[in-house]
Formats: structure tokens, sequence, C-alpha cells
């Protein structure tokens, strides 16, 4: 995909580069959090709980004194390393199989995608909490719960796409040439799988927020004081009366990450569309 | 020339089993023999099986039954392991350019690519021989850099065509390598597949629906119908004299260019090809064929001879017609 054919799309999606640009935003605030940040997310002050928007605290203090803004820009630290590492695990695990599956078919194909159907019977959540439940509360269980849930549905387009490209002359005439399978696949199909595993990433990656903030809101994820948005969503329910404000915080950014991961996803795949007629 | 030729079909059959039960038999029983350095043409209908033929002797499809012999060694019964180095001796060269060359490798790291498996050349030495085959079959230097669809279709077909010579192969397998291009361009890359056999003794097996390419690039000719070969001749011969009623028809489909100059009025096949799911018995032409008689209905006609390197597969064949 050319440059130039790239920047004329953002500028006929508006609301495709306002996503970008808050991912963008977030993801530094999250790398950057300890220079953001004017507070550290468990620094207490007893003589200010419960302060209304400020300049001292930007967006107020929660129940023990901390900078709810301080607080918020770490937790997008912590839910963004979460998403990270999730799918860098499940893009492991997801394109190596689906791959294995699509290219060589027959007997692998039939025990790694019965196997995938298998876990795709359970309910992702349920399954997660299941295996945090056994490995125990913490956001490293949290990770590996959730990329253990979420590679079938990788797997699956990576299959289904491997078994399209497999299928090309371009890689008939490499095994014609006397390419080895390993070669086929590390220079033939799997580079052009990326735009379609970009794609499922980005769109995965907003689900896995949401699980992220649900496990935590659960208590089996982030363990106070570390703040994730869901933690933070937790820790504002109680006082949801009196201080509305403390769940609405986290609460849009939330969703609005998980938005603009949707929009993000949706855009990608409008990009590397062959039909949009690319040149 | 050796005495034994490069390539020996044997019996060649290769089946495509449907989900109902049915099965294509898209080659079903061709011998064939291609000798060093020779230009042969394969030409039939869509759906005659010439493409399932040619992959089928590359080893790209598995074989059904029968035996593909290439210079004395018999592939039909080497693993794959065994045939990827043998693959620098045969190559091929695909109808579409654009769908056969990898949109994410640059030309040079494509051209550069089989060099290196076949140990020929590595790094920056299989870039600079790659820059020659790219000057060899008429592009330049510096289009190493760029990417496929930088380029167009006649273009595309010589780098793979560059791509199919980087080894030297004795066999280079031509599957319509120009139907997918403008008809200015067709000429240019016949002759140019023409330059490379002379200039590699390169044998060149050249599958085609068009006849007039086939008169520009091969010495002989191979006819097929339905899976099986009904014909086979010198080039000029069979273009003088087809033995075989459907190599007649094929050869009325083109159209002259000199309407009112033909030569003979125009006939042409009448009805469907039948399906290579429901072979007809007896002779596979006989649905259709315009001097089709009893025998031809009940009696599958094998390869004769009909004339010096002339063989059809007719028991009526209109010359030659001795035997």
């Amino acid at each position: 995909m050319g440059g130039v054919a790239a920047l004329r799309y953002w500028r006929g999606h508006p609301i495709a580069l306002l996503a970008l640009l808050y991912l963008i935003a977030v993801a530094s605030a999250a790398i950057l959090a300890p220079v953001i940040a004017p507070y550290r997310y468990d620094a207490q002050d007893p003589a200010a709980v419960l302060q209304p928007p400020s300049a001292k605290h930007l967006l107020g203090t929660d129940e023990l004194g901390r900078d709810v803004f301080s607080r918020l820009v770490y937790g997008a630290r912590v839910s963004l390393s979460v998403v990270v590492q999730v799918e860098l695990l499940e893009v492991l695990i997801g394109v190596t199989l689906g791959l294995l599956a699509g290219y060589f078919r027959g007997r692998w194909d039939a025990l790694i995608m019965r196997f995938t159907d298998m876990m795709f019977a359970f309910p992702d959540i349920l399954l997660a909490i299941l295996i945090v439940a056994i490995l125990g509360p913490g956001l490293h269980n949290v990770f590996i719960a959730l990329a253990l849930t979420g590679w079938p549905s990788l797997a699956r387009v990576v299959r289904s796409q491997t078994l399209s490209l497999r299928e090309r002359e371009f890689v008939e005439s490499a095994r014609a040439i006397g390419l080895s399978h390993t070669r086929i696949i590390l220079r033939y199909i799997l580079p052009n799988l990326l735009p379609t595993v970009l794609v499922a990433v980005t769109v995965d990656a907003a689900g896995v927020v949401l699980a992220e903030s649900a496990l935590s809101f659960l208590g089996l994820g982030a363990q106070p004081p570390l703040p994730s948005w869901g933690r933070m969503i937790d820790d504002a329910r109680q006082l949801m009366r009196s201080q509305p404000l403390l769940l609405v915080y986290p609460a849009v950014v939330l969703s609005l990450t998980v938005m603009s991961l949707n929009f993000l996803g949706d855009a990608l795949r409008d990009l590397w569309d062959p039909r949009r007629g690319r040149r | 020339m050796s005495a034994h030729p490069l390539v020996e079909i044997k019996g060649l059959k290769v089946y495509f089993p449907l989900a109902h039960g049915e099965v294509v038999r898209a080659v079903d029983g061709v011998d064939l023999r291609i000798h060093a350095g020779e230009a042969v043409g394969l030409v039939g209908e869509s759906g005659s099986g010439k493409s399932t033929l040619a992959r089928a002797l590359l080893r790209l499809l598995p074989l059904t039954a029968g035996e593909v012999w290439f210079d004395g060694r018999p592939l039909h019964r080497l693993p794959e392991r065994e045939m990827r180095p043998l693959r620098a001796q045969m190559q091929i060269v695909f109808q579409d350019p654009m769908a056969s060359l990898n949109p994410r490798m640059r030309v040079g790291a494509i051209l550069a690519e089989p060099l290196e498996v076949h140990r020929i050349a590595r790094g920056r030495q299989a870039w600079e021989q790659a820059g020659r085959l790219l000057e060899r079959v008429g592009l330049s230097r510096e289009h190493l850099h760029r990417y496929p669809h930088e380029f167009s279709g006649g273009q595309r077909q010589r780098i793979c065509i560059a791509r199919a010579i980087a080894t030297q192969p004795r066999l280079l397998v031509a599957d319509e390598p120009t139907s997918a291009l403008d008809l200015s361009i067709r000429a240019q890359i016949h002759r140019l597949l023409r330059e490379l056999q002379e200039e590699l003794n390169m044998a060149i097996l050249f599958v085609t629906h068009d006849l007039h390419a086939v008169r520009q690039v091969c010495s002989r000719v191979e006819v097929m119908y339905l899976g099986k070969i009904v014909e086979c001749a010198p080039v000029q011969r069979l273009f003088t004299e087809p033995a075989h009623p459907y190599t007649r028809t094929l050869l009325d489909a083109v159209l002259e260019p000199m309407p009112s100059q033909a030569r003979r009025p125009r006939r042409l096949p009448t009805g469907d090809a039948p399906t290579a799911t429901r072979v007809p018995t007896g002779c596979r032409f006989h649905t259709r064929c315009p001097i089709a008689q009893e025998r031809c209905r009940e009696e599958e006609p094998e390869l004769r001879e009909v004339g010096k390197g002339h063989r059809a597969a007719c028991f009526y064949p209109l010359s030659g017609g001795t035997g």
C-alpha cells in the first residue's frame, strides 16, 4: 500500500483518523506515564480525599486522596501492557496453528481445527475466569487466561486465509522452483498474511481491553493499589451516588479505547481490501 | 541429441474425485515424449486437461497412475524431498504473471531465490546474476529493486520467464504464457521463448489453445481432447494435413484474416464438449464428430501412424489414411 493512497484514505475517514489519534495519545500516555502523571498512582493524601477537579488535581482525588488523572494514566499503562502481551501470545499460538492447519491440510488440519472448535464452545470470559481461579488472581494470570481463550478466532482467520493463499499461483511457482515448505511458509505465506493478522489483532484488542477490565472489576486482575481501568470502576462503584465522576472517568476512557480499536480495525480492513482498487 | 528422450510419460492418469462420488478424469492415459532441446506444443480446448498434464509432469499435482521419466529418472516414484534438487532442471511459466509473482518480494529477490536455493549463487553475486537475467529477457537492471505490481503484464511475464531460466533448466513448461496478455505483446514473448530455447538448448512444452502461437514457437504439436492425446505431428504437417477430425475443427475455428479467401468451408464442432466426469464410450470425440461411424461409438481408437512422425487416434483419419 502506497503512502500517498494511505494518506488520502485517512483524510476521507475522519472518524478513523480520530480513533487513530486517540489511540496514539493513550499509547503515549501509557509509555510516558511516569513523566506525564503529576503524582504516583499510589501516592495518598489523607488531607485531600474526594477533591473536585482543580489545578492541583486535574480530575480530583479518590476516597484515599489519590490523584485520579495520574491513576488513569497509569491505568492505561496497565491495561495496554496486558493487551500487548495477550496479543503477542495469541499471535504466536493462533498464527502458528492456523498456518500449519491451512498449509498442510489433512490430518493436521482436522486435529488443530477440532481443538479450536472445542475452545470455541466455551464462553470466553467464563473460561478466563476459570483459568484465573485456578492460577490465582493477578495481572500475569489474567494475561495468560485471556491469551489462552482468545487465540482460536485468530487461528480460524489465519487458516482460511492460508487455505486461499496456498492455492495461489505464486505459491505453486515457489514449489516449482524447488523451495522447501519452511521457506514457502516464511517468505510466501506469512508476509501475505500480515494485513489479515493486523486487522484481526486490532479488533480483538478491543475485546481484550474489555475482558481485562471485567476481570479486574471482579477483583481477579490488577491488585490494589495498582490501577487498571476496570479496577478503578470497581473501586468507584461504592461511591457511585455521591461521587459519580469517579466512575465516569475510567468508564469513558475505557469505552473510547474499545470504540477506537474497533474503528481502526474496520479502517485497516478497508485500507487493505484488494477490491478497493489498490494501485 | 541423446537417444532416449528427456521426458517420457507413460499411461499418465490424473483424476480428481468430486464430493458426490463422481470423478474428473482430467488426464486419462497419456503417452508423451519430449526430446532434449525440442519445442513441443500441447493444444486443446479449455478443459481438455492440458494444464493438468503440464503440472503433473512437474509433479505439482499428485499422479493417479502412470509413469513420468525425466532424463532417465522416475519422477513418479520420487518423494518431494528428492524432487526439489531436480526442479532446477525443469521450470514452469504460468498463465497469469501477476498471480505467479509474490507481491511482497522485490524483483531482485524473486530472481535471486532460485539461484540461492539451488546453490548457484548467493548474496550480491545472486543479485548480479539476477540483473543479467533481467537484461536477457529485455528488461533493465534498474528493475531489480521494484515490486511486481509496478510492471505491465508483458513485463511481468518477462520476469517470470527470467525466473524460470535462472537455473538454466533443460525443460521449460509454458502454461498458456500469453493468454492473459495483449495481442501486441504475445508475439514478442513467443519470440523470446524461441530465442531462449535455441540459446540454452532447452526443451519447451508449450501449452496453449492459440494455434498461431504454436506455429511461432514449436516444431511438433500434440493435440489433446478430453484427457487424451488424439493426434501428434510436426507443426507444418498438422496445419496442412490434419488427420483427426477434432484437429480439423480446431484449425477451422481459427479465424482467417481474409474470410473470402478461406480454403474450405469452416466446419465447427457441433454440440457441447462432454465433461471429463462423463467421458463418452468408444472414441471420446464421436459425440461431436462430423464423420463418426458405428464403430466409433463402441471401440476406442489407439494412436496409429498415419505418416512420417504423424500419429492420430482415429479409425477414419482425414489424411494419410493408409491403415
